[in-house]
Protein backbone atom coordinates (compact mmCIF):
# COMPACT_ATOMS: atom_id res chain seq x y z
CA UNK A 1 0.00 0.00 0.00
CA UNK A 2 1.14 3.53 -0.74
CA UNK A 3 1.42 6.34 1.80
CA UNK A 4 -1.59 7.99 0.18
CA UNK A 5 -3.66 4.89 0.72
CA UNK A 6 -2.51 4.67 4.35
CA UNK A 7 -3.37 8.31 4.83
CA UNK A 8 -6.90 7.77 3.49
CA UNK A 9 -7.46 4.69 5.68
CA UNK A 10 -6.21 6.51 8.77
CA UNK A 11 -8.27 9.61 7.97
CA UNK A 12 -11.47 7.63 7.37
CA UNK A 13 -11.04 5.52 10.51
CA UNK A 14 -10.19 8.63 12.51
CA UNK A 15 -13.27 10.46 11.25
CA UNK A 16 -15.45 7.42 12.01
CA UNK A 17 -14.05 7.25 15.55
CA UNK A 18 -14.52 11.01 16.02
CA UNK A 19 -18.08 11.05 14.71
CA UNK A 20 -19.03 8.02 16.84
CA UNK A 21 -17.48 9.65 19.91
CA UNK A 22 -19.42 12.84 19.19
CA UNK A 23 -22.81 11.15 18.97
CA UNK A 24 -22.29 8.66 21.81
CA UNK A 25 -23.43 10.79 24.76
CA UNK A 26 -26.31 12.62 23.02
CA UNK A 27 -27.38 9.40 21.29
CA UNK A 28 -27.56 7.39 24.53
CA UNK A 29 -29.27 10.30 26.30
CA UNK A 30 -31.91 10.53 23.55
CA UNK A 31 -32.31 6.74 23.57
CA UNK A 32 -32.95 6.90 27.32
CA UNK A 33 -35.55 9.65 26.88
CA UNK A 34 -37.28 7.59 24.18
CA UNK A 35 -37.16 4.38 26.22
CA UNK A 36 -38.04 5.69 29.67
CA UNK A 37 -40.02 8.93 29.44
CA UNK A 38 -43.39 9.82 28.03
CA UNK A 39 -43.43 13.25 26.47
CA UNK A 40 -45.20 15.34 23.91
CA UNK A 41 -43.75 15.17 20.41
CA UNK A 42 -41.89 11.93 21.15
CA UNK A 43 -43.05 10.19 17.99
CA UNK A 44 -42.14 13.26 15.96
CA UNK A 45 -38.59 13.24 17.30
CA UNK A 46 -38.40 9.48 16.75
CA UNK A 47 -39.37 9.87 13.09
CA UNK A 48 -37.02 12.79 12.60
CA UNK A 49 -34.07 10.86 14.04
CA UNK A 50 -34.84 7.86 11.83
CA UNK A 51 -35.05 9.94 8.65
CA UNK A 52 -31.39 9.56 7.56
CA UNK A 53 -31.97 5.77 7.52
CA UNK A 54 -34.47 5.99 4.67
CA UNK A 55 -33.76 9.32 3.01
CA UNK A 56 -31.30 9.16 0.09
CA UNK A 57 -27.96 10.07 1.74
CA UNK A 58 -27.45 12.64 -0.98
CA UNK A 59 -30.57 14.47 0.24
CA UNK A 60 -29.31 14.44 3.83
CA UNK A 61 -26.02 15.79 2.49
CA UNK A 62 -27.83 18.51 0.58
CA UNK A 63 -29.73 19.61 3.70
CA UNK A 64 -26.46 19.70 5.67
CA UNK A 65 -24.82 21.66 2.89
CA UNK A 66 -27.58 24.30 3.02
CA UNK A 67 -27.56 24.47 6.84
CA UNK A 68 -23.79 24.58 7.32
CA UNK A 69 -22.70 26.52 4.23
CA UNK A 70 -21.39 30.02 4.93
CA UNK A 71 -24.76 31.47 3.91
CA UNK A 72 -26.77 28.80 5.74
CA UNK A 73 -28.24 29.60 9.15
CA UNK A 74 -25.84 27.47 11.20
CA UNK A 75 -22.80 27.92 8.97
CA UNK A 76 -23.23 31.70 8.95
CA UNK A 77 -23.40 31.82 12.73
CA UNK A 78 -20.35 29.56 13.12
CA UNK A 79 -18.33 31.69 10.71
CA UNK A 80 -19.28 35.07 12.17
CA UNK A 81 -18.88 33.97 15.81
CA UNK A 82 -15.91 31.61 15.68
CA UNK A 83 -14.51 32.07 12.19
CA UNK A 84 -15.22 28.38 11.62
CA UNK A 85 -15.71 26.86 8.20
CA UNK A 86 -17.50 23.53 8.04
CA UNK A 87 -18.46 22.75 4.49
CA UNK A 88 -15.71 21.12 2.36
CA UNK A 89 -13.43 20.64 5.40
CA UNK A 90 -12.73 17.62 7.63
CA UNK A 91 -15.41 18.99 9.96
CA UNK A 92 -18.02 18.39 7.27
CA UNK A 93 -16.82 14.78 6.95
CA UNK A 94 -17.27 14.23 10.72
CA UNK A 95 -20.66 15.97 10.56
CA UNK A 96 -21.93 13.83 7.67
CA UNK A 97 -20.73 10.59 9.30
CA UNK A 98 -22.28 11.62 12.65
CA UNK A 99 -25.68 12.46 11.18
CA UNK A 100 -25.78 9.31 9.09
CA UNK A 101 -24.86 6.92 11.90
CA UNK A 102 -26.89 8.65 14.65
CA UNK A 103 -30.16 6.74 13.98
CA UNK A 104 -28.42 3.36 14.15
CA UNK A 105 -26.90 4.22 17.52
CA UNK A 106 -30.16 5.61 18.92
CA UNK A 107 -32.26 2.68 17.79
CA UNK A 108 -29.90 0.01 19.12
CA UNK A 109 -29.35 1.90 22.37
CA UNK A 110 -33.06 2.43 22.83
CA UNK A 111 -33.90 -1.24 22.59
CA UNK A 112 -30.96 -2.07 24.85
CA UNK A 113 -32.31 0.31 27.50
CA UNK A 114 -35.86 -0.95 27.05
CA UNK A 115 -34.63 -4.48 27.79
CA UNK A 116 -33.49 -3.42 31.27
CA UNK A 117 -36.24 -4.34 33.73
CA UNK A 118 -37.67 -1.04 35.04
CA UNK A 119 -38.41 -2.77 38.36
CA UNK A 120 -34.65 -2.84 39.02
CA UNK A 121 -34.45 0.91 38.50
CA UNK A 122 -37.44 1.41 40.80
CA UNK A 123 -35.83 -0.66 43.54
CA UNK A 124 -32.66 1.40 43.22
CA UNK A 125 -34.80 4.51 43.82
CA UNK A 126 -36.38 2.99 46.93
CA UNK A 127 -32.82 2.44 48.15
CA UNK A 128 -32.20 6.18 47.94
CA UNK A 129 -30.49 6.42 44.54
CA UNK A 130 -31.16 9.55 42.47
CA UNK A 131 -31.75 9.41 38.72
CA UNK A 132 -28.08 9.80 37.75
CA UNK A 133 -26.95 7.09 40.11
CA UNK A 134 -29.73 4.79 38.89
CA UNK A 135 -28.58 5.36 35.31
CA UNK A 136 -24.87 4.84 35.91
CA UNK A 137 -25.10 1.92 38.36
CA UNK A 138 -28.13 0.00 37.04
CA UNK A 139 -29.31 1.00 33.56
CA UNK A 140 -25.92 1.52 31.95
CA UNK A 141 -24.20 -1.67 33.17
CA UNK A 142 -27.23 -3.80 32.31
CA UNK A 143 -27.60 -2.24 28.84
CA UNK A 144 -23.83 -2.32 28.24
CA UNK A 145 -23.90 -5.10 25.69
CA UNK A 146 -26.52 -3.45 23.49
CA UNK A 147 -24.93 -0.02 23.82
CA UNK A 148 -21.58 -1.40 22.71
CA UNK A 149 -23.19 -3.15 19.76
CA UNK A 150 -24.91 0.09 18.79
CA UNK A 151 -21.65 2.00 19.02
CA UNK A 152 -19.82 -0.47 16.78
CA UNK A 153 -22.71 -0.47 14.34
CA UNK A 154 -22.58 3.32 14.16
CA UNK A 155 -18.81 3.16 13.66
CA UNK A 156 -19.17 0.61 10.85
CA UNK A 157 -21.85 2.72 9.20
CA UNK A 158 -19.61 5.80 9.41
CA UNK A 159 -16.71 3.94 7.76
CA UNK A 160 -18.73 3.35 4.60
CA UNK A 161 -20.61 6.65 4.33
CA UNK A 162 -20.60 8.10 0.81
CA UNK A 163 -23.61 10.13 -0.34
CA UNK A 164 -23.88 12.70 2.41
CA UNK A 165 -20.10 13.06 2.64
CA UNK A 166 -19.62 13.83 -1.03
CA UNK A 167 -22.36 16.49 -0.91
CA UNK A 168 -21.25 18.37 2.16
CA UNK A 169 -17.49 17.68 2.20
CA UNK A 170 -16.73 17.01 -1.42
CA UNK A 171 -13.76 14.89 -2.45
CA UNK A 172 -10.69 17.04 -1.87
CA UNK A 173 -7.56 14.86 -1.88
CA UNK A 174 -5.72 15.01 1.41
CA UNK A 175 -8.49 17.10 2.98
CA UNK A 176 -11.87 15.37 2.78
CA UNK A 177 -11.30 12.24 0.74
CA UNK A 178 -12.50 9.09 2.52
CA UNK A 179 -12.29 5.44 1.53
CA UNK A 180 -15.68 5.50 -0.20
CA UNK A 181 -15.20 8.75 -2.08
CA UNK A 182 -11.72 7.69 -3.14
CA UNK A 183 -12.94 4.32 -4.44
CA UNK A 184 -15.58 6.16 -6.48
CA UNK A 185 -12.95 8.53 -7.81
CA UNK A 186 -10.51 5.73 -8.71
CA UNK A 187 -13.16 3.78 -10.61
CA UNK A 188 -14.08 6.96 -12.49
CA UNK A 189 -10.43 7.31 -13.48
CA UNK A 190 -10.24 3.65 -14.50
CA UNK A 191 -7.73 2.78 -11.75
CA UNK A 192 -9.61 -0.35 -10.77
CA UNK A 193 -6.69 -2.14 -9.16
CA UNK A 194 -6.21 0.71 -6.69
CA UNK A 195 -9.94 0.78 -6.06
CA UNK A 196 -9.86 -2.92 -5.23
CA UNK A 197 -7.15 -2.46 -2.63
CA UNK A 198 -9.23 0.17 -0.88
CA UNK A 199 -12.38 -1.91 -1.23
CA UNK A 200 -10.56 -4.80 0.42
CA UNK A 201 -9.52 -2.57 3.31
CA UNK A 202 -13.11 -1.33 3.69
CA UNK A 203 -14.31 -4.88 3.81
CA UNK A 204 -11.72 -5.84 6.42
CA UNK A 205 -12.55 -2.87 8.66
CA UNK A 206 -16.33 -3.38 8.44
CA UNK A 207 -15.92 -7.09 9.02
CA UNK A 208 -13.72 -6.50 12.06
CA UNK A 209 -16.16 -3.98 13.60
CA UNK A 210 -19.15 -6.30 13.16
CA UNK A 211 -17.24 -9.36 14.27
CA UNK A 212 -15.98 -7.70 17.45
CA UNK A 213 -19.53 -6.52 18.17
CA UNK A 214 -20.89 -10.07 17.74
CA UNK A 215 -18.06 -11.52 19.79
CA UNK A 216 -18.67 -9.10 22.64
CA UNK A 217 -22.34 -9.97 22.69
CA UNK A 218 -21.64 -13.69 22.71
CA UNK A 219 -19.08 -13.33 25.49
CA UNK A 220 -21.59 -11.43 27.65
CA UNK A 221 -24.18 -14.15 27.24
CA UNK A 222 -22.02 -17.01 28.42
CA UNK B 1 -48.20 13.13 65.80
CA UNK B 2 -49.85 9.84 64.94
CA UNK B 3 -47.23 7.13 64.58
CA UNK B 4 -47.20 4.81 61.58
CA UNK B 5 -49.04 5.19 58.28
CA UNK B 6 -52.21 7.25 58.04
CA UNK B 7 -53.61 7.02 54.55
CA UNK B 8 -56.78 7.73 52.58
CA UNK B 9 -56.46 7.82 48.82
CA UNK B 10 -57.87 6.76 45.47
CA UNK B 11 -55.91 5.24 42.61
CA UNK B 12 -57.41 4.41 39.22
CA UNK B 13 -55.87 1.92 36.86
CA UNK B 14 -56.80 1.07 33.31
CA UNK B 15 -58.32 -2.40 33.35
CA UNK B 16 -58.30 -2.78 37.15
CA UNK B 17 -60.63 -1.90 40.00
CA UNK B 18 -60.57 1.62 41.45
CA UNK B 19 -58.46 1.41 44.56
CA UNK B 20 -59.91 3.21 47.53
CA UNK B 21 -57.99 3.33 50.75
CA UNK B 22 -60.06 4.73 53.59
CA UNK B 23 -58.38 5.53 56.83
CA UNK B 24 -55.64 2.96 56.71
CA UNK B 25 -53.70 3.11 59.99
CA UNK B 26 -50.80 0.84 60.82
CA UNK B 27 -50.24 0.99 64.57
CA UNK B 28 -47.30 2.97 65.80
CA UNK B 29 -45.62 0.23 67.81
CA UNK B 30 -42.21 -0.37 66.26
CA UNK B 31 -42.68 -4.03 65.54
CA UNK B 32 -46.26 -4.02 64.27
CA UNK B 33 -46.71 -6.15 61.16
CA UNK B 34 -49.75 -5.11 59.13
CA UNK B 35 -50.91 -7.57 56.49
CA UNK B 36 -52.82 -6.41 53.43
CA UNK B 37 -54.72 -9.57 52.60
CA UNK B 38 -56.99 -10.30 49.67
CA UNK B 39 -57.40 -12.32 46.48
CA UNK B 40 -55.21 -11.49 43.49
CA UNK B 41 -56.45 -8.44 41.66
CA UNK B 42 -57.77 -6.86 44.85
CA UNK B 43 -55.31 -3.97 44.61
CA UNK B 44 -52.93 -4.92 47.43
CA UNK B 45 -49.75 -4.42 45.44
CA UNK B 46 -50.92 -1.09 44.05
CA UNK B 47 -51.68 0.12 47.58
CA UNK B 48 -48.19 -0.89 48.68
CA UNK B 49 -46.62 0.86 45.70
CA UNK B 50 -48.59 4.03 46.47
CA UNK B 51 -47.31 3.96 50.04
CA UNK B 52 -43.76 3.45 48.74
CA UNK B 53 -44.08 6.36 46.32
CA UNK B 54 -43.67 4.18 43.24
CA UNK B 55 -47.21 5.02 42.12
CA UNK B 56 -48.98 8.31 42.54
CA UNK B 57 -52.60 8.23 43.73
CA UNK B 58 -55.13 10.49 41.95
CA UNK B 59 -56.25 12.04 45.20
CA UNK B 60 -55.94 11.73 48.95
CA UNK B 61 -53.26 11.92 51.59
CA UNK B 62 -50.54 9.66 52.93
CA UNK B 63 -48.74 10.50 56.16
CA UNK B 64 -46.05 8.67 58.03
CA UNK B 65 -45.29 9.50 61.66
CA UNK B 66 -47.14 12.75 61.12
CA UNK B 67 -44.99 13.68 58.11
CA UNK B 68 -46.87 14.34 54.86
CA UNK B 69 -45.69 11.97 52.12
CA UNK B 70 -48.47 12.69 49.70
CA UNK B 71 -51.22 15.27 49.57
CA UNK B 72 -53.11 15.79 46.33
CA UNK B 73 -54.66 19.01 47.64
CA UNK B 74 -51.27 20.57 48.30
CA UNK B 75 -49.82 19.00 45.16
CA UNK B 76 -47.14 17.43 47.35
CA UNK B 77 -45.48 14.06 46.83
CA UNK B 78 -42.25 13.17 48.61
CA UNK B 79 -40.09 11.26 46.10
CA UNK B 80 -39.46 7.61 46.87
CA UNK B 81 -35.75 8.32 47.49
CA UNK B 82 -36.58 10.52 50.45
CA UNK B 83 -39.23 8.38 52.14
CA UNK B 84 -36.52 6.15 53.61
CA UNK B 85 -38.41 2.91 53.21
CA UNK B 86 -37.28 -0.64 52.58
CA UNK B 87 -39.18 -2.24 49.72
CA UNK B 88 -39.02 -5.92 48.81
CA UNK B 89 -40.92 -6.71 45.60
CA UNK B 90 -42.46 -10.08 44.83
CA UNK B 91 -39.63 -11.26 42.57
CA UNK B 92 -36.99 -9.64 44.87
CA UNK B 93 -35.48 -7.68 41.92
CA UNK B 94 -31.88 -8.30 42.97
CA UNK B 95 -29.42 -6.45 40.74
CA UNK B 96 -28.19 -9.27 38.48
CA UNK B 97 -24.82 -7.64 37.72
CA UNK B 98 -23.84 -7.04 41.35
CA UNK B 99 -22.69 -9.68 43.80
CA UNK B 100 -24.51 -10.27 47.07
CA UNK B 101 -22.33 -7.89 49.10
CA UNK B 102 -22.70 -5.09 46.51
CA UNK B 103 -26.46 -5.66 46.29
CA UNK B 104 -26.76 -5.28 50.05
CA UNK B 105 -24.43 -2.27 50.17
CA UNK B 106 -26.31 -0.42 47.41
CA UNK B 107 -28.28 1.83 49.76
CA UNK B 108 -25.18 2.69 51.83
CA UNK B 109 -23.82 4.99 49.11
CA UNK B 110 -22.04 7.92 50.72
CA UNK B 111 -21.06 6.11 53.92
CA UNK B 112 -17.40 5.64 54.76
CA UNK B 113 -16.02 2.34 53.43
CA UNK B 114 -15.40 0.98 56.94
CA UNK B 115 -18.91 1.76 58.14
CA UNK B 116 -20.36 0.30 54.94
CA UNK B 117 -18.37 -2.89 55.31
CA UNK B 118 -19.30 -3.40 58.95
CA UNK B 119 -23.01 -2.83 58.29
CA UNK B 120 -23.02 -5.31 55.39
CA UNK B 121 -21.16 -7.91 57.45
CA UNK B 122 -23.49 -7.40 60.41
CA UNK B 123 -26.65 -7.71 58.29
CA UNK B 124 -25.34 -10.74 56.41
CA UNK B 125 -24.42 -12.49 59.63
CA UNK B 126 -27.83 -11.71 61.11
CA UNK B 127 -29.59 -13.28 58.11
CA UNK B 128 -27.19 -16.23 57.86
CA UNK B 129 -25.77 -15.18 54.51
CA UNK B 130 -22.07 -15.49 55.41
CA UNK B 131 -19.91 -16.92 52.69
CA UNK B 132 -22.21 -15.78 49.88
CA UNK B 133 -20.63 -12.29 49.53
CA UNK B 134 -19.14 -12.90 46.07
CA UNK B 135 -22.06 -14.85 44.58
CA UNK B 136 -24.20 -13.33 41.86
CA UNK B 137 -27.98 -13.40 42.42
CA UNK B 138 -28.38 -16.00 39.66
CA UNK B 139 -26.28 -18.42 41.72
CA UNK B 140 -28.52 -18.29 44.79
CA UNK B 141 -31.47 -20.45 45.84
CA UNK B 142 -34.91 -18.86 46.17
CA UNK B 143 -34.68 -18.70 49.95
CA UNK B 144 -31.22 -17.11 49.79
CA UNK B 145 -32.45 -14.55 47.26
CA UNK B 146 -35.29 -13.65 49.59
CA UNK B 147 -32.91 -13.06 52.47
CA UNK B 148 -30.54 -10.98 50.30
CA UNK B 149 -33.51 -8.84 49.22
CA UNK B 150 -34.50 -8.41 52.87
CA UNK B 151 -30.90 -7.57 53.82
CA UNK B 152 -30.66 -4.99 51.04
CA UNK B 153 -33.94 -3.39 52.18
CA UNK B 154 -33.08 -3.18 55.89
CA UNK B 155 -29.33 -2.49 55.91
CA UNK B 156 -29.78 1.27 56.01
CA UNK B 157 -32.38 0.97 58.79
CA UNK B 158 -35.45 2.31 57.01
CA UNK B 159 -38.38 3.80 58.91
CA UNK B 160 -40.91 1.50 57.26
CA UNK B 161 -40.59 -1.87 55.60
CA UNK B 162 -42.88 -2.85 52.70
CA UNK B 163 -42.94 -6.48 51.54
CA UNK B 164 -44.89 -7.61 48.47
CA UNK B 165 -45.81 -11.32 48.65
CA UNK B 166 -42.49 -12.09 50.35
CA UNK B 167 -42.84 -15.87 50.13
CA UNK B 168 -44.89 -16.45 46.99
CA UNK B 169 -42.02 -17.07 44.58
CA UNK B 170 -40.55 -19.85 46.75
CA UNK B 171 -41.20 -23.58 46.47
CA UNK B 172 -43.62 -25.01 49.02
CA UNK B 173 -41.17 -26.56 51.54
CA UNK B 174 -39.04 -23.39 51.63
CA UNK B 175 -42.17 -21.29 52.00
CA UNK B 176 -43.37 -23.34 54.96
CA UNK B 177 -39.97 -23.07 56.63
CA UNK B 178 -39.61 -19.34 56.06
CA UNK B 179 -43.15 -18.50 57.15
CA UNK B 180 -42.22 -18.83 60.80
CA UNK B 181 -38.66 -17.58 60.35
CA UNK B 182 -39.70 -14.36 58.62
CA UNK B 183 -41.96 -13.22 61.44
CA UNK B 184 -39.26 -13.61 64.06
CA UNK B 185 -36.75 -11.77 61.83
CA UNK B 186 -39.21 -8.92 61.37
CA UNK B 187 -39.89 -8.73 65.10
CA UNK B 188 -36.14 -8.63 65.83
CA UNK B 189 -35.79 -5.71 63.42
CA UNK B 190 -38.42 -3.64 65.19
CA UNK B 191 -39.25 -1.72 62.01
CA UNK B 192 -42.99 -1.27 61.37
CA UNK B 193 -43.83 -3.49 58.43
CA UNK B 194 -46.61 -3.65 55.87
CA UNK B 195 -46.82 -6.92 54.03
CA UNK B 196 -49.00 -8.03 51.12
CA UNK B 197 -50.21 -11.58 50.70
CA UNK B 198 -53.02 -13.58 49.13
CA UNK B 199 -52.22 -16.64 51.25
CA UNK B 200 -54.38 -17.06 54.33
CA UNK B 201 -51.81 -19.15 56.21
CA UNK B 202 -49.18 -16.50 55.54
CA UNK B 203 -51.47 -13.71 56.73
CA UNK B 204 -52.24 -15.56 59.95
CA UNK B 205 -48.63 -16.59 60.58
CA UNK B 206 -46.95 -13.28 59.84
CA UNK B 207 -49.32 -10.51 60.82
CA UNK B 208 -50.45 -8.63 63.90
CA UNK B 209 -52.98 -6.47 62.09
CA UNK B 210 -55.02 -7.71 59.16
CA UNK B 211 -56.56 -5.52 56.48
CA UNK B 212 -58.89 -7.54 54.24
CA UNK B 213 -59.19 -6.21 50.70
CA UNK B 214 -61.42 -7.04 47.78
CA UNK B 215 -61.98 -5.23 44.49
CA UNK B 216 -59.81 -2.35 45.61
CA UNK B 217 -61.71 -1.76 48.85
CA UNK B 218 -60.83 -2.28 52.50
CA UNK B 219 -63.47 -4.63 53.91
CA UNK B 220 -62.29 -5.13 57.49
CA UNK B 221 -59.35 -4.13 59.66
CA UNK B 222 -58.35 -5.51 63.03
CA UNK B 223 -56.11 -7.89 64.94
CA UNK B 224 -55.50 -11.06 62.91
CA UNK B 225 -57.40 -13.44 65.19
CA UNK B 226 -60.41 -11.11 65.39
CA UNK B 227 -60.76 -10.77 61.65
CA UNK B 228 -60.31 -14.48 60.98
CA UNK B 229 -62.66 -15.65 63.74
CA UNK B 230 -65.20 -12.85 63.46
CA UNK B 231 -65.50 -11.72 59.83
CA UNK B 232 -67.64 -8.58 59.52
CA UNK B 233 -69.56 -9.88 56.52
CA UNK B 234 -69.87 -12.76 54.10
CA UNK B 235 -67.30 -11.34 51.68
CA UNK B 236 -64.66 -11.27 54.43
CA UNK B 237 -65.71 -14.75 55.58
CA UNK B 238 -65.15 -16.00 52.02
CA UNK B 239 -61.74 -14.30 51.73
CA UNK B 240 -60.44 -15.50 55.10
CA UNK B 241 -61.64 -18.98 54.17
CA UNK B 242 -64.35 -19.69 56.76
CA UNK B 243 -65.17 -23.29 55.88
CA UNK B 244 -68.78 -23.52 57.03
CA UNK B 245 -71.22 -20.68 56.42
CA UNK B 246 -74.88 -21.47 57.19
CA UNK B 247 -78.13 -19.60 57.00
CA UNK B 248 -80.23 -19.52 60.20
CA UNK B 249 -82.89 -17.71 62.20
CA UNK B 250 -82.50 -16.34 65.72
CA UNK B 251 -85.31 -17.78 67.85
CA UNK B 252 -84.24 -16.62 71.31
CA UNK B 253 -81.67 -14.35 72.94
CA UNK B 254 -81.03 -14.61 76.67
CA UNK B 255 -78.03 -14.24 79.01
CA UNK B 256 -75.84 -13.18 76.09
CA UNK B 257 -76.53 -16.40 74.22
CA UNK B 258 -78.48 -16.67 70.99
CA UNK B 259 -80.41 -19.74 69.96
CA UNK B 260 -80.35 -20.10 66.20
CA UNK B 261 -82.33 -22.57 64.11
CA UNK B 262 -80.59 -24.08 61.09
CA UNK B 263 -82.60 -26.50 58.97
CA UNK B 264 -84.72 -27.33 62.03
CA UNK B 265 -81.68 -27.91 64.29
CA UNK B 266 -81.00 -25.59 67.21
CA UNK B 267 -77.52 -24.17 67.75
CA UNK B 268 -76.23 -21.90 70.53
CA UNK B 269 -73.87 -19.02 69.83
CA UNK B 270 -72.68 -15.84 71.55
CA UNK B 271 -75.05 -12.97 70.88
CA UNK B 272 -72.46 -10.21 71.32
CA UNK B 273 -72.10 -9.23 67.67
CA UNK B 274 -75.84 -9.29 66.96
CA UNK B 275 -77.73 -6.03 66.59
CA UNK B 276 -80.98 -5.96 68.63
CA UNK B 277 -83.90 -7.50 66.80
CA UNK B 278 -81.72 -9.38 64.31
CA UNK B 279 -83.52 -12.36 62.86
CA UNK B 280 -81.92 -13.84 59.74
CA UNK B 281 -78.23 -14.54 60.33
CA UNK B 282 -75.25 -16.26 58.76
CA UNK B 283 -73.38 -18.68 61.03
CA UNK B 284 -69.62 -18.94 60.47
CA UNK B 285 -67.81 -21.98 61.83
CA UNK B 286 -64.11 -22.57 61.25
CA UNK B 287 -63.20 -26.20 60.56
CA UNK B 288 -60.44 -26.28 63.20
CA UNK B 289 -63.01 -25.33 65.89
CA UNK B 290 -65.09 -28.49 65.31
CA UNK B 291 -64.37 -31.40 67.68
CA UNK B 292 -65.37 -34.98 66.80
CA UNK B 293 -66.23 -37.76 69.27
CA UNK B 294 -67.05 -41.39 68.80
CA UNK B 295 -70.76 -42.03 68.69
CA UNK B 296 -72.32 -41.99 72.18
CA UNK B 297 -69.18 -40.46 73.68
CA UNK B 298 -68.93 -38.87 77.10
CA UNK B 299 -70.80 -35.72 78.11
CA UNK B 300 -68.97 -32.48 77.24
CA UNK B 301 -69.12 -28.82 78.09
CA UNK B 302 -69.60 -27.68 74.51
CA UNK B 303 -73.06 -26.15 73.98
CA UNK B 304 -73.57 -27.71 70.57
CA UNK B 305 -73.62 -31.47 70.27
CA UNK B 306 -74.66 -32.80 66.87
CA UNK B 307 -75.07 -36.29 65.47
CA UNK B 308 -73.20 -36.40 62.19
CA UNK B 309 -72.34 -38.72 59.34
CA UNK B 310 -68.90 -38.57 57.68
CA UNK B 311 -69.31 -37.84 53.97
CA UNK B 312 -65.71 -37.54 52.78
CA UNK B 313 -62.11 -37.20 54.00
CA UNK B 314 -59.33 -35.32 52.22
CA UNK B 315 -55.72 -35.10 53.43
CA UNK B 316 -54.26 -31.60 53.77
CA UNK B 317 -50.61 -31.69 54.85
CA UNK B 318 -50.46 -33.16 58.37
CA UNK B 319 -54.21 -32.63 58.73
CA UNK B 320 -57.36 -34.23 57.40
CA UNK B 321 -60.30 -32.22 56.14
CA UNK B 322 -63.62 -33.94 56.88
CA UNK B 323 -67.00 -33.22 55.38
CA UNK B 324 -69.93 -34.02 57.66
CA UNK B 325 -73.69 -34.11 57.39
CA UNK B 326 -75.47 -33.03 60.60
CA UNK B 327 -78.71 -32.16 58.89
CA UNK B 328 -76.70 -29.38 57.33
CA UNK B 329 -73.20 -29.51 55.86
CA UNK B 330 -70.29 -28.99 58.30
CA UNK B 331 -66.53 -29.17 57.78
CA UNK B 332 -63.96 -30.22 60.36
CA UNK B 333 -60.15 -30.20 60.36
CA UNK B 334 -58.41 -32.93 62.40
CA UNK B 335 -54.91 -34.31 62.71
CA UNK B 336 -54.35 -37.60 60.93
CA UNK B 337 -53.66 -39.34 64.25
CA UNK B 338 -57.06 -38.21 65.54
CA UNK B 339 -58.71 -39.59 62.40
CA UNK B 340 -56.93 -42.92 62.87
CA UNK B 341 -57.88 -43.16 66.55
CA UNK B 342 -61.52 -42.45 65.74
CA UNK B 343 -61.31 -44.88 62.79
CA UNK B 344 -63.03 -42.29 60.63
CA UNK B 345 -64.17 -43.28 57.18
CA UNK B 346 -66.94 -42.27 54.85
CA UNK B 347 -70.30 -43.35 56.24
CA UNK B 348 -69.17 -43.46 59.90
CA UNK B 349 -71.45 -41.95 62.53
CA UNK B 350 -69.84 -39.46 64.93
CA UNK B 351 -70.73 -36.66 67.29
CA UNK B 352 -69.62 -33.13 66.40
CA UNK B 353 -69.01 -30.61 69.20
CA UNK B 354 -68.85 -26.86 68.72
CA UNK B 355 -68.43 -24.41 71.58
CA UNK B 356 -70.84 -21.48 71.54
CA UNK B 357 -68.07 -18.83 71.16
CA UNK B 358 -66.84 -20.65 68.03
CA UNK B 359 -70.04 -19.92 66.14
CA UNK B 360 -69.80 -16.40 64.80
CA UNK B 361 -73.07 -14.75 63.77
CA UNK B 362 -73.34 -12.18 60.99
CA UNK B 363 -76.64 -10.34 60.91
CA UNK B 364 -78.37 -10.59 57.58
CA UNK B 365 -80.13 -7.24 57.23
CA UNK B 366 -77.26 -4.86 57.79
Amino acid sequence: MTTDEWQIVAFTAGMAVLSTALILAPGVALAWCLARLRWRGKSLVETFVALPLVLPPVVTGLVLLKLFGRRGPIGHWLYSEFHLDVVFTWRAVALALAVMSFPLLVRTARSAIEEVNPALEQIARTLGAGEWRVFFTITLPLAKRGLLAGTLLAFARALGEFGATIMVAGNIPGVTTTLSTDIYQLVQLGEDSHAWVLAGISLALAFAALWVSEWLQRRRKT
Amino acid sequence: MTPGIQASFTKRFAGGPVIRVENLCTGGNGSTITVLFGPSGSGKTTMLRCLAGLERPEEGTIQFDGEIWFDSGMGKSVPVQRRNIGFVPQDYALFPHLNVADNIAYSLHGLAAMEKQSRVVETMRWLGLNGLEQRLPGELSGGQQQRVALARAVVRRPRLLLLDEPLSSLDTPTRQRLRGELRSLLLQLGIPTILVTHDQLEAAALGDQLVVLDQGRMLQTGPVADVINRPANLAVAAIVGTETVLLGHVTRVSDGLATVTVNGFELTALAESLPPGANAVHLCIRAEDVILLQNGGAPASARNRLSATVLALAPEGPLMRIELDCGFPLKALLTRQACDELALKAGASVVALIKAPHIHLISFNR
